[in-house]
């Protein structure tokens, strides 16, 4: 079975000048950019929520001892 | 690389770039070092945590748009050069694994760890009371906005602080010292002090560190890392073609970001002459004390930083001494006068020995020309002067300021009153307590059998 190769080289009988970039599915850099800054803004949210969660856990258990 | 020569040249600028990276690691290592030595045992791993954080979120967000802002916004608010940032957005090749471009990697990366060292130095003044969370959003705002946004003003061949003004600023002591200081000053402001720091007739307690080994020893790591800093400001090999500007002949140099030329041995002597003449003059005025002495060699690097491509050694040493005296005498000042409690005296040996830096080059260097392109103001007192206020007061306090005051305004800013007097790791201290004891009592029973 012959698969077309996910980074765009599929031999090095090349000649590196006429080399770009070789990393897997160019094209789909927006979609990734998108990904990346969804996980970075619900990173913070998450960390946001847990942070405030774990405050009043700990006040409750320990404080009012 | 169209030539072995072009090959060798692209190949060494590549490794060289490389090489800073991690020895500017070291920096956030020292970083974090003294930061958790200085806080209290009760809160030393949070405050671990809290700094360590900035290595990821200051790096994802400065590939997503911090490097972006660098070359884009040079000429900004007047103008955004659009074409110049295409090559440098996060869809684009050249910010991937590409045989055509071996240097954008590596030049990203060595911005970036200036980014992890703006972020780093507001860590350590708000410890022990700051939200985590909230910490890690001024860290975004300071390490790939407001930094990189005067790095494109004032740190770059083509910026318009450079052009017009003539700034000169080599080796960082207003593009990242005082902008950071300035910016955790605007944050201590809407904090506020930790609790217990002042009593209620004013006075100043010291809240000792829990360990100050530690914290000078981390000092003293971030010495080390500091060299990769000033080498990774110079563009390492170019030639006067390769430049474009009013240079002639075929001679080839180091540069500082500015291209204007100077040389690594240059730069090694001032980096050590300030380093001595901080050390000194804080011995003297500390009366020997660790903290300050070793401080004090930083806040001397950092106060004959803008203008170590070109000062005398002796020079570098002297204005480092100078530096180191007035930001000593300013901490306490500020700290009495005001009740800032900035628990590692980051304002003072960054923002004002940044500030005090800037304006001593513009004094110093006085009509030495600030680029080597035609029609650019010549170094001079007043746009230095403009610069330094710009990067501690525009860029530096003014967001952090804004940016304090908005998460405070959801009470998103600082930790509950219990929390803070319990300390930040109450909870796994108890933790570690009960895993003690039962290991205890296991091997007492062990023992009685």
């Amino acid at each position: 079975m012959i698969f077309m190769s996910t980074t765009g080289i599929e031999s090095w009988a090349v000649d590196l000048k006429d080399v770009g970039a070789i990393y897997p599915f160019q094209g789909t850099e927006v979609v990734l950019v998108i990904v990346g800054v969804a996980a970075w803004i619900g990173w913070h949210i998450w960390c946001n929520k847990w942070e405030k969660e774990h405050h009043k856990e700990m006040i409750e258990k320990y404080w009012k001892k | 690389m169209g030539n072995n020569l072009d090959a060798l040249t692209t190949v060494f600028t590549e490794f060289y770039y490389w090489v800073t990276i991690p020895l500017m690691f070291l920096i956030h290592v020292g970083f974090c070092m003294y930061e958790v030595g200085a806080s209290r045992r009760k809160n030393h791993m949070h405050t671990l945590m809290k700094n360590s954080m900035i290595i990821p979120l200051v790096t994802i967000t400065f590939y997503f748009f911090g490097w972006w802002i660098y070359w884009a916004f040079y000429n900004f608010p007047m103008s955004i050069d659009w074409a110049a940032g295409a090559a440098n957005t996060p869809w684009a090749e050249s910010m991937g694994t590409n045989i055509g471009d071996r240097i954008t990697g590596v030049f990203w990366a060595a911005f970036l760890l200036f980014s992890w060292t703006a972020a780093s130095i507001v860590s350590g003044s708000v410890i022990e009371r700051i939200k985590s969370s909230a910490f890690w959003v001024l860290a975004v705002v300071i390490g790939s906005v407001a930094w990189i946004i005067d790095a494109a003003w004032g740190w770059h061949p083509t910026g318009w602080m450079v052009r017009i003004l003539g700034y000169h600023d080599a080796y960082a002591s207003g593009v990242i010292h005082a902008i950071a200081g300035g910016f955790a000053l605007g944050v201590l402001v809407v904090l506020g002090p930790r609790l217990g720091k002042f009593g209620k007739d004013g006075s100043i307690r010291d809240i000792v560190p829990h360990n100050p080994w530690l914290v000078c020893v981390g000092l003293f790591i971030i010495y080390a890392g500091f060299w990769g800093f000033y080498v990774a400001c110079n563009v390492p090999l170019i030639s006067p073609e390769g430049i474009g500007g009013l240079l002639t002949g075929e001679t080839w140099t180091a540069t500082t970001i500015y291209l204007t030329p100077t040389t690594l041995s240059a730069i090694t002597f001032n980096f050590l002459m300030s380093l001595s003449g901080g050390m000194m003059a804080a011995f003297v005025v500390s009366k020997g004390d660790a903290f300050w002495t070793y401080s004090g060699g930083l806040a001397g690097i950092i106060t004959a930083s803008a203008g170590n491509d070109l000062y005398h050694p002796i020079q570098a040493m002297l204005i480092g001494m100078v530096g180191v005296v007035i930001v000593y005498k300013m901490h306490f000042w500020v700290e009495r006068k005001f009740k800032i409690d900035d628990a590692v005296g980051a304002v003072a040996v960054h923002g004002y020995a940044g500030f005090l830096g800037v304006v001593i080059c513009g004094f110093v260097l006085w009509g030495h020309p600030s680029s080597p392109y035609e029609g650019y103001a010549a170094i001079n007192p007043l746009g230095n002067f403009i610069g330094a206020l710009i990067m501690f007061g525009l860029l530096g306090f003014l967001p952090g300021f804004i940016t304090a005051k908005i998460l405070n305004s959801f009470g998103a800013l600082r930790i509950p009153r219990e929390i803070e007097l319990m300390g930040l790791d109450f909870d796994s201290m108890e933790a570690e307590q009960a895993a003690r004891d039962d290991v205890d009592a296991a091997v007492k029973k062990l023992i009685n059998e």
